[in-house]
């Protein structure tokens, strides 16, 4: 009884310190995993979304104010995150970034919209970088989300216009991670393939569990048994990485059209298993960076390391709208700020991006890359190797990619 | 045919790491009682210790070396940790090897990062040992499976031909009568979790590289294993074996079916294989909780 | 008797009036996560202190109750069969469900076997909450809003203040209820289950009936906290039914002490700062967890309220004074102990996420310099060796205590 006295009296200093001062900043909260098993990629995302404030603070900063940025370590948990969330509107934050893990960006949307709508003066706007469900940008959209980073339906319209014009596919065999993103992935597979290459007999439709399996080898002899030429797999982190070293071990002679090849971790862990085999759709191509972006990028090598790769350009981007946004609107406060943002379109690095007002989707040119062996010819490795690169195959222009319409009905402040 | 003889020689390889990593932990298990919760954390370790040595030193010397590393270390946490545990009763002993996962995990984690490590497979065992049909079986994993049927042979013959090896089958049953008989008890204790942390290293050593190498692998693996050395049975290093095989075996299969189960929607076998060893496990411990060649009930 | 009454209302008093005190968002909302664990715990010790069974699958309850109580307040959108208030009910239901039906399959035997069927009965439906996501709601989890219907005395549950004052309700009848439950015939049979089954026997009650009894009525508290959380947070995801939430309310009964009814209420509060203040003060969280997991397993195994029921027992033999003297004595080179430890990881964990340079305490330290690590690898030693050249002459007093406690005459 006593102890809760003791905590009632400690939490209200923390509370009253917390308050402090006013803060002259624009502050941006980033929620995502720091720790654990996705924690690397988190860290990933800090290192890009800090560099991207620097940037910008070393120009002055916009309207007179620097960026900084709030680290809040989620642990991957919609609950842990929903509570960091009244963490951070407690603090006086009105932005958070955010993008790993779909269910983490679902629960956030939700309690941003209820929040919002029971404390109209406190809005706060969700900048995502890489959470991909379409969803969010069709029935679930909201006023204050934005999201950054091509989703799921996007990329694949990318890869099956690429596989349009490959005459060696024939057969493919899709295999998916059974969750949320992996039905998704199966799912406009299949509808894009039929309305693009009727001829493409898909031979497997497979699901396996989320990052519990240890042994593809079962898994690629079924491939083999169909036939396949060709793989499309939604499948992220060790799970893709597994499954192309027991492709290699299997001696299976087939190309996989992948999502996540590039991310932190599957490049070193796939190694010479990937090498030709291994084709990847991003938002993001080194090699085939303008001399404006490779400066960008020398400095960000220089600072993390040479073998890092900022492949998460969703955190640039976010950062990059966001300034453009505030002087736009020439204040900081969320509502108008998103008003700035949504309709907004610029000439970017890889040619013109444009926020659409519709459903707040990026609309920006896409590449399929192919993973190789690096010679002189690439100059940019590989995230995490130094004898790796991405080769880059195609490229396709913003409009091209976002041909879906929208089944958004967003609801917007009055 | 192509496919069941291929899963087959799939699940008995799988099979057979499993029966790497759980023979340690049967040892473990059966004499001291202990749920070792950080077995899985060993086999990391010497995941981890494989890769340092076999960058250093070259993959041969790591075979030996990890694993004993790791049985030093093993033995270590016995004698200073598990033992004060020990005092306090069943529930502390398990607690405590709960909280040493975690750690060893933290510790992973500080020492080589959060993502995988390049842990490569040695050039002179990458390539296909036979073909079959027309899928290759690589040469690793024939290596793998060469490994663990010679462990179970070495520590068959150590427990039954060696005289510490009786004395270890002994107190296994009957420790209260082995300490009367005048052997040093917590001393075999110390010895038999060192060497089931040293069989679990040597399971890293080689599974590390055909598996990824990461800070992940431990909880990936941990619960399988203690799923096998239930089912199998306490005191029962054979029973293991029969269980590691049966559970690979399965789940094996259970990916390469295509039945669609009646009356469940969209389900398939293959998607329900995560659930079955779990449910073999709950199967057995309703109807027979000594396991399928167990000595003695817990 | 009084004494009970007054403790009773003063911390029913305590309650009432907290947030006035922490009126604000993060502070409030680490109330409310601390009531819903502190409910979740007792029933968990209901379990494992009160009838010595280790479960690892307990959670399986907390997420299931939790999941049914959401998709009923989703149901009840269209009119509400149940108000809000009430909607713990649901939760205590579905948590009574199903530990009448796991525990008719798991409580056929204890010890180790019934730890490992928990294990079991838990991976599985946890892994079963991927394959059937309608219901449970895949890996983004279920969402509900508990706003819903029409404000009843102006209440909507819509600010996080009401929300707090109803889990402080349901918190208050749920100790008493388990309190009570300690009372009764059937909680001091779990008891006598835990010490000595075979005696129980004897006395002719039937072990298997009053665990299977007790693994039903934990279900049942552990639904109430599940639906709790539901109501909180407005999502569930499948999380709530992970082996990691098992390990999570372990951890905080443990941490708490078995051995005393209280013990969870501190080892959920304890856990419940560690996991959000702790975590937002430093990186190497998991890795002071798992110290302090370790650390009370080898020297504290009765938990926080078996240290300070400890010290009770110090006051009522009158050695306290003799006590004091040792804490006190000890407490430098104790405190100079955790410091270099504390220190050494903070350097260990910025080291390896890159970040060289960092400020402890307004103290700046840069991991890249040798002389940093080793002035702190030498403050380390430094502070182990006096705590172990203290400890050698305080080891005699303390032993005199301990005699005393245990019986033997008063030195």
């Amino acid at each position: 009884m006593g102890t809760r006295k003791v905590l009632g009296a400690m939490l209200a200093a923390c509370a009253l310190a917390g308050m402090g001062a006013a803060h002259a900043q624009i502050r941006i909260a980033y929620i995502d995993p720091l720790s654990g098993a996705m924690g690397a990629t988190g860290e990933h995302g800090l290192r890009e979304l800090e560099f991207a404030a620097e940037q910008v603070n070393a120009r002055g900063g916009v309207l007179g104010q620097k960026l900084e940025i709030v680290p809040m370590d989620n642990k991957l948990s919609p609950q842990e995150s929903l509570i960091l969330l009244k963490s951070a509107v407690d603090q006086g934050i009105r932005y958070i970034a955010q993008g790993n893990g779909s269910s983490v960006a679902g629960a956030l949307i939700d309690a941003l919209n209820k929040h919002n709508e029971r404390n109209p003066g406190k809005s706060v706007v969700f900048l995502n970088y890489a959470a991909v469900d379409p969803d969010f940008t069709n029935d679930k959209c909201s006023f204050w989300h934005f999201r950054f980073d091509a989703n799921t339906d996007m990329k694949m319209e990318a890869l099956t216009t690429f596989m349009k014009g490959e005459k060696k596919v024939a057969k493919v065999y899709l295999l998916n991670q059974d969750y949320s993103h992996g039905h998704q992935v199966s799912k406009v597979a299949k509808a894009m393939l039929q309305a693009k290459r009727p001829d493409i007999q898909v031979v497997g439709d497979e699901l396996h569990p989320l990052a519990r399996v240890k042994d593809f080898a079962p898994y690629v002899a079924k491939i083999r048994a169909s036939g396949a030429d060709s793989v499309i797999t939604g499948n992220w982190g060790t799970d893709l990485a597994l499954l192309v070293k027991a492709a290699k071990d299997a001696g299976l002679k087939a190309d996989f059209y992948t999502y996540y090849a590039g991310a932190v971790g599957v490049p070193p862990a796939m190694g010479e298993a990937g090498v030709d085999r291994v084709k990847v759709v991003s938002i993001w191509s080194a090699n085939s960076a303008p001399p404006v972006l490779q400066a960008l990028f020398e400095s960000y090598k220089k600072k993390f390391g040479a073998d890092q790769d900022p492949y998460s350009q969703g955190l640039r981007l976010s950062v990059e709208f966001l300034t453009r946004s505030i002087a736009l609107a020439k204040s900081t406060d969320p509502v108008k700020v998103a008003r700035a943002m949504e309709g907004m379109k610029f000439e970017g690095p890889f040619g013109e991006v444009e926020m659409r007002a519709a459903d707040h989707q990026l609309i920006q040119p896409l590449y399929i890359s192919t993973f190789v062996k690096t010679g002189a010819k690439y100059k940019y490795t590989a995230d995490g190797t130094s004898d790796y690169a991405f080769r880059p195959e195609a490229k396709m222009d913003g409009p091209a990619t976002a041909a879906r319409p929208t089944t958004c009905k967003m609801q917007r402040p009055a | 045919m192509e496919l069941f003889l291929t899963s087959l020689l799939n699940g008995v390889t799988y099979g057979l790491l499993l029966f790497m990593l759980s023979s340690g932990l049967t040892l473990i298990f059966s004499m001291m009682g202990v749920l070792n919760f950080a077995h899985a954390s060993f086999y990391m370790l010497g995941a981890y210790f494989g890769y340092l040595v076999s960058t250093k030193v070259g993959y041969y010397p790591a075979l030996l070396l990890a694993p004993l590393a790791v049985g030093a270390i093993g033995a270590l946490v016995e004698r200073y940790g598990l033992r004060r545990a020990h005092a306090s009763g069943h529930v502390a002993e398990l607690l405590f090897t709960f909280g040493l996962a975690f750690l060893i995990e933290e510790i992973v984690h500080l020492v080589w990062g959060k993502t995988p490590v390049p842990y490569r497979i040695p050039a002179s065992l990458d390539g296909p040992l036979f073909t079959l049909y027309s899928s290759t079986f690589p040469a690793y994993k024939g290596f793998m499976m060469l490994v663990s049927v010679g462990m179970l042979v070495a520590l068959y013959a150590a427990l039954t031909r060696t005289r510490i090896g009786l004395v270890i089958q002994a107190a296994l049953s009957r420790p209260d009568m082995v300490e009367a008989l005048g052997h040093d008890v917590p001393r075999i204790f110390m010895l038999v979790f060192g060497g089931g942390a040293a069989l679990a290293a040597l399971a890293g050593v080689i599974g590390g590289n055909a598996f990824i190498t990461e800070p992940g692998m431990a909880a990936a693996v941990g619960s399988i294993v203690f799923v096998v050395v239930v089912v199998g049975g306490l005191g029962s290093l054979q029973g293991a074996f029969v269980a590691s095989l049966l559970i690979g075996v399965v789940q094996t299969f259970a990916v390469a079916i295509d039945y669609r189960i009646p009356g469940m929607g969209r389900m398939s076998v293959s998607q329900l294989a995560p659930v079955l060893p779990y449910l073999i496990m709950v199967l057995i411990l309703i109807a027979r909780p000594r396991g399928l060649m167990g000595t003695r009930e817990s | 008797m009084k004494a009970r009454a007054l403790l009773w209302a003063g911390w029913i008093a305590v309650l009432a009036a907290a947030p006035l005190v922490v009126g604000h968002g993060f502070a409030l909302s680490l109330l409310c996560q601390m009531g819903i664990l502190v409910v979740f715990a007792l029933s968990y010790n209901m379990l494992l202190g009160q009838t010595g069974l280790l479960s690892f699958g307990h959670a399986v309850y907390y997420g299931l109750g939790a999941l049914f109580t959401i998709h009923a307040l989703n149901l009840a959108k269209g009119g509400l069969a149940l108000p809000v208030t009430l909607m713990p009910l649901v939760g205590a239901a579905a948590g009574l469900a199903f530990g009448i039906v796991f525990g008719y399959l798991t409580t056929r035997r204890a010890g180790t076997t019934f730890a490992m069927i928990s294990l079991g009965v838990g991976e599985m439906v946890a892994a079963c909450s991927l394959m059937f996501p309608a219901f449970f709601g895949g890996e983004a989890g279920i969402s509900g809003n508990r706003a819903i219907g029409a404000p009843v005395l102006g209440i909507t549950y819509g600010s996080q203040v009401q929300m707090y004052y109803l889990i402080a309700a349901w918190l208050i009848a749920c100790v008493a209820a388990m309190r009570a439950l300690t009372r009764t015939p059937l909680g001091r049979m779990a008891n006598a289950v835990r010490d000595n089954p075979e005696r129980a026997q004897f006395v002719g009650y039937d072990p298997q009936w009053v665990r299977f009894l007790m693994v039903a009525l934990s279900g049942l508290f552990a639904g109430i906290a599940g639906a709790l959380s539901a109501l909180n947070y407005e999502i569930v995801t499948v999380e709530s039914l992970s082996a990691g939430t098992s390990g999570l309310v372990l951890l905080a009964t443990y941490l708490g002490g078995l051995g005393f009814f209280a013990g969870p209420i501190v080892g959920a509060i304890l856990v419940t700062l560690m996991q959000t203040v702790l975590a937002n003060a430093t990186q190497a969280w998991p890795f002071y967890f798992g110290l302090v997991f370790l650390a009370t397993v080898l020297f504290a195994p009765g938990g926080i309220t078996g240290v300070a029921m400890l010290q009770r027992r110090i006051w009522e033999a009158r050695l306290l004074g003799a006590a004091l003297a040792i804490y006190a004595r000890m407490a430098i080179p104790a405190a100079a102990t955790l410091a270099g430890s504390a220190l050494l990881v903070e350097m260990a964990y910025h080291a390896s996420s890159g970040r060289g340079a960092f400020r402890l305490l307004g103290w700046a330290l840069d991991t890249r310099s040798a002389a940093a690590w080793l002035g702190a690898a030498a403050f380390f030693a430094a502070a182990v060796l006096l705590a172990r050249w203290r400890w050698r002459h305080e080891a005699l007093a303390w032993a005199r205590i301990a005699e005393a406690l245990a019986g033997g005459a008063r030195p």
